[in-house]
Formats: C-alpha cells, sequence, structure tokens
C-alpha cells in the first residue's frame, strides 16, 4: 500500500511541478546556478572514479584473458564497449545518487522543516516548481555532460593503465577500441544518462518536499533518496538494455 | 477583513477545530490566544492555505478561500504577508535577498528600485547595515524583524504572525509587537497575531480571539477581556497563569 501511495505521491508531485512559473527569469538563473552545483561540483568525483573503474576494467579483463589465441587488442573491445555501455552511465550515476541525491533531499528536506517551502507557497509561489524544476532540468542537462567526461576518462583509464602496466600498447587499445564502436552505443549510454539523471534529481527532491518532523526526518529522507534513485537506476538499466539492445 | 465561518479541521480522524467562528477586522492588530495544543498555528495554517479545512468557509473580503482555485488561491497570497515561528528566512539567500524575494517574484521593479525598496523596508523595522548578512549571522530578534521587513515588502492587505516572540527577551518582544501595531495601522492592513503572551494581548491587542481545545471560547475588544473572566473559567485560568496581574 506504501508503494502505491508513494507512486501517486510522485506522480502528483511531478504534475504540481509543471505549472507557468511565477517569473522565468529567476528560475532560468536558478537553473544556471543548479548546473554549477551539480556539473562542476561532481566533476573531480566523476573523473576519479570513471579513470579508475576504466584502469580497474582493462587490468581485469587481461588477466581473464588468458589465452595466446585472442589478440590484445580485444581488451581495448571489452573496456570501450563495457565503459560506454554500462560502467560510465550506471557507476556515475550510482555514485551520484549518492552526492547530487542526497544534497538535493536534505537541502529541500530542511527546507521544508524549517517552513521555508511553507513560506514560499504563502507568498503565492508554486515551491514543487521552484525548488524542483531547476535541479531536474539541471541535472538533465549536466549529468549526461559528465557521463560523456566519464566515458572519455573511463577509455583513457583503460589506456594508460594498459600501458603502464604493460598489458598492451595505445596503439592495441585504440585498435580494439575503434574496430566495434557504434554510435549506437554511445546513444545507449546518453539515454541511461539522461533517463538515470531525471531518477535522481526527481526522487531526491520528491523526497525532500515530503520530508516532515525534524533533522532526524531529514537524515532518513536523505537515506531514503539513495537507497530508491539506485534501486531505481539499475532496474531501468536492465529495462534500458532489454528495450534497445 | 477576513471571516471565519464554521470551519472544521481533524488530522487522521482526531479532530483539532470544531465549529471555528471568528471575524478578524482590518486596521487591527487581531489577537488569537490560548494555551499550545489549542489550535491557534493549526487554525492559522487554515486560514493561509497552508492546510484545507474539512468544511467550512474562510472569507478574505468576502472571497472564499476555501473553495478558490489554486490559481486564484495564489492571487489571494500574494496580498499576503507571513512571519514565521522560526521566521522561515531562507538560508542560502543573504538578508537583502530575502527581503527582496517577493519584490524579484511579483513586481516589475529595477534592480535599483528593489534595492530601495529592501532598505526601506529595513529601515521600517530598524535594521540597518545588515544587507549582506546571512540568517544564521542574525539575533533572533533581528530574524523576526527580517521576517516581518519580508512580509510587508511588497503591498499586502493581510499579515500574520505565527508566535513572534516566542524565543524573544521580554524587551525584544515588546518591540516586535509595537513594530507590528504600527505596521497594521500605518498600511491599514488586517493584522492575525498567535500569541500565548497576555503581556501582547494589553499592549497591542485590539479584538481578542481566545481559542481552547480547538474551540473558540471568547471573541472580543480587549477592553472586554477582564469582564469576560467571569463567565468563562477556561479564559479566566489563562489570564491567570501568565502572572500579569
Amino acid at each position: 500500500m506504501n508503494l502505491i501511495f508513494d507512486v501517486g505521491r510522485y506522480v502528483l508531485f511531478m504534475r504540481n511541478m509543471f505549472s507557468k512559473p511565477e517569473r522565468l527569469k529567476v528560475y532560468v538563473q536558478r537553473t544556471f546556478d543548479e548546473m554549477v552545483a551539480i556539473g562542476i561540483g561532481s566533476l573531480p568525483i566523476v573523473a576519479i572514479i570513471s579513470f579508475f573503474v576504466g584502469a580497474v576494467t582493462t587490468v581485469q579483463t587481461a588477466y581473464q584473458l588468458v589465452s595466446g589465441f585472442i589478440a590484445k587488442s580485444v581488451i581495448g573491445t571489452v573496456v570501450s564497449d563495457s565503459t560506454l555501455l554500462e560502467l560510465a552511465p550506471t557507476i556515475t550515476c550510482l555514485v551520484l545518487a549518492g552526492k547530487v541525491g542526497s544534497h538535493i533531499a536534505s537541502e529541500i528536506g530542511t527546507m521544508k522543516v524549517s517552513e521555508q517551502v511553507d513560506a514560499l507557497e504563502v507568498m503565492g509561489i508554486n515551491s514543487a516548481g521552484y525548488l524542483a524544476l531547476p535541479k531536474i532540468v539541471g541535472g538533465l542537462i549536466m549529468i549526461p555532460c559528465l557521463i560523456i567526461i566519464a566515458n572519455f576518462l573511463g577509455i583513457g583509464g583503460g589506456l594508460i593503465a594498459g600501458k603502464y602496466s604493460g598489458i598492451l600498447t595505445p596503439e592495441q587499445f585504440i585498435i580494439g577500441a575503434r574496430d566495434t564502436f557504434k554510435f549506437y552505443t554511445l546513444f545507449i549510454s546518453l539515454v541511461k544518462a539522461t533517463v538515470f539523471s531525471f531518477l535522481i534529481t526527481s526522487i531526491s527532491s520528491f523526497e525532500g518536499y515530503y520530508t516532515t518532523g525534524g533533522a532526524l526526518e531529514v537524515g532518513e529522507a536523505s537515506t531514503r533518496t539513495v537507497v530508491r534513485s539506485c534501486v531505481m537506476i539499475l532496474v531501468f538499466d536492465f529495462l534500458i538494455a532489454k528495450v534497445l539492445l | 477583513m477576513i471571516e471565519l465561518v464554521n470551519v472544521n479541521k481533524s488530522f487522521n480522524g482526531k479532530q483539532v477545530l470544531f465549529d471555528i467562528n471568528a471575524v478578524f477586522h482590518k486596521g487591527k492588530t487581531n489577537l488569537v490566544i490560548g494555551a499550545s495544543g489549542g489550535g491557534k498555528s493549526v487554525m492559522l495554517k487554515c486560514m493561509v492555505g497552508l492546510f484545507k479545512p474539512d468544511s467550512g468557509q474562510i472569507l478574505y473580503d468576502n472571497r472564499d478561500f476555501v473553495n478558490l482555485s489554486y490559481e486564484e488561491v495564489r492571487g489571494i497570497r500574494r496580498e499576503i504577508g507571513m512571519l514565521f515561528q522560526g521566521t522561515a528566512l531562507f538560508d542560502s539567500l543573504s538578508v537583502e535577498d530575502n527581503v527582496g524575494f517577493p519584490l524579484k517574484m511579483f513586481s516589475k521593479m529595477s534592480a535599483e528600485e528593489r534595492l530601495d525598496r529592501v532598505n526601506f523596508c529595513l529601515k521600517r523595522v530598524n535594521l540597518e547595515n545588515v544587507n549582506k548578512k546571512f540568517p544564521s549571522e542574525l539575533s533572533g530578534g533581528m530574524k523576526k524583524r527580517v521576517g516581518i521587513a519580508r512580509a510587508i515588502a511588497l503591498p499586502i492587505n493581510y499579515l500574520f504572525c505565527d508566535e513572534p516572540n516566542s524565543g524573544l527577551d521580554p524587551l525584544t518582544s515588546r518591540v516586535i509587537d509595537n513594530l507590528l501595531h504600527d505596521i497594521t495601522h500605518e498600511f491599514n492592513i488586517t493584522t492575525i497575531i498567535n500569541s500565548h503572551d497576555m503581556k501582547t494581548v494589553y499592549d497591542i491587542g485590539e479584538n481578542i480571539v481566545f481559542m481552547h481545545q480547538g474551540r473558540v471560547f471568547w471573541e472580543g475588544p480587549k477592553e472586554e477581556i477582564r469582564s469576560a473572566r467571569s463567565d468563562k473559567p477556561e479564559l479566566d485560568r489563562f489570564i491567570h497563569a501568565s502572572f500579569i496581574e
């Protein structure tokens, strides 16, 4: 019953969010602020994670491909395809669910419990739209950009790890990566990034917006956001893979 | 003028407001008094639309607030200023931006005109040279005054104050009381103040509504409150407990 109630409330929250903005200019300004917070603020962690995930994938793929009959360039193929299809969008978004999602939920949740959301409503402002819409739009723009960067860094990390651990040369890696590269793979990566970014920002805004109580409940909302976002990312990861591949 | 007609409100089957009938007059400081848990805040939140009454009417100059569309409600809310118990100032905005926020959202003022209006409002509440400070840098009394300045930034017809003296020392309480009284007369607005401070009642109260256990027990001008005590033991106990006399 709780699940049905929450889904219904989530749908209503989404519907309420899309009303005519009181002042478009303010919303646009807030969207730019959110883009900076989400995009620039998350860049270091995304860069570190994607680089090392790519590097580890190269080392582990090489460990598993022990047969001398398999060309070393296959490692480049496996690493680049895995990065584009799964590692960059999914791992990065799972991390962003923790970083961006919990931040949004705690920010809006704190505003809720300290009556700041009520203050917006009393002023005649659509609080759901004012608080959540710029975050969702900002996320939809910036998270796919982060995923593109993560794709480059992941493949780059694999290439560098291959070179410096003596597994394969950069030329072999690039040949492998280029041989099987399809734009459709990149397209799937971006579809995933877009869907996941919507899930992260909307679920976190929803959880924050319906927080009641005090500091303890804000913490619980933040935790719930991360758990629910991660689960939904994995569910939609499977669905997108099933539909598009 | 705001009129409540047979307003009822319950939460999860527990009735909190019982057939509330009350009139709040224009150009007067209307005080709602009563013990904690008596339904004052719930009534105030029903009046500004944060809670929807189960039944009854809330008439803003004969406009039935309860049965209006969301857009019409937002229209009336733009005529409302509210001082929250915890002030509900936006943590992420400076004092200047907090006071200027309603202007930015709803007026067509230029940045210079907005700043002039912000400075006027801050001066009106006896606060100067705090424009760039953030709410976390202000004392309780200063926060309340910023809250009042924000409430009067736009030309309003109705001012709601939920426990404006809570957490303040007696001297600062008197300053806030006098400020609310002066603003009410200066702008000729309908001011409704929730309070359990009898000193406030005797100092600035003009029309008093006494609530007890979710019901209006007595309503009338301040001058009659002493004579009403003999008929209303609940009112007598409340006044006696305030140690004013």
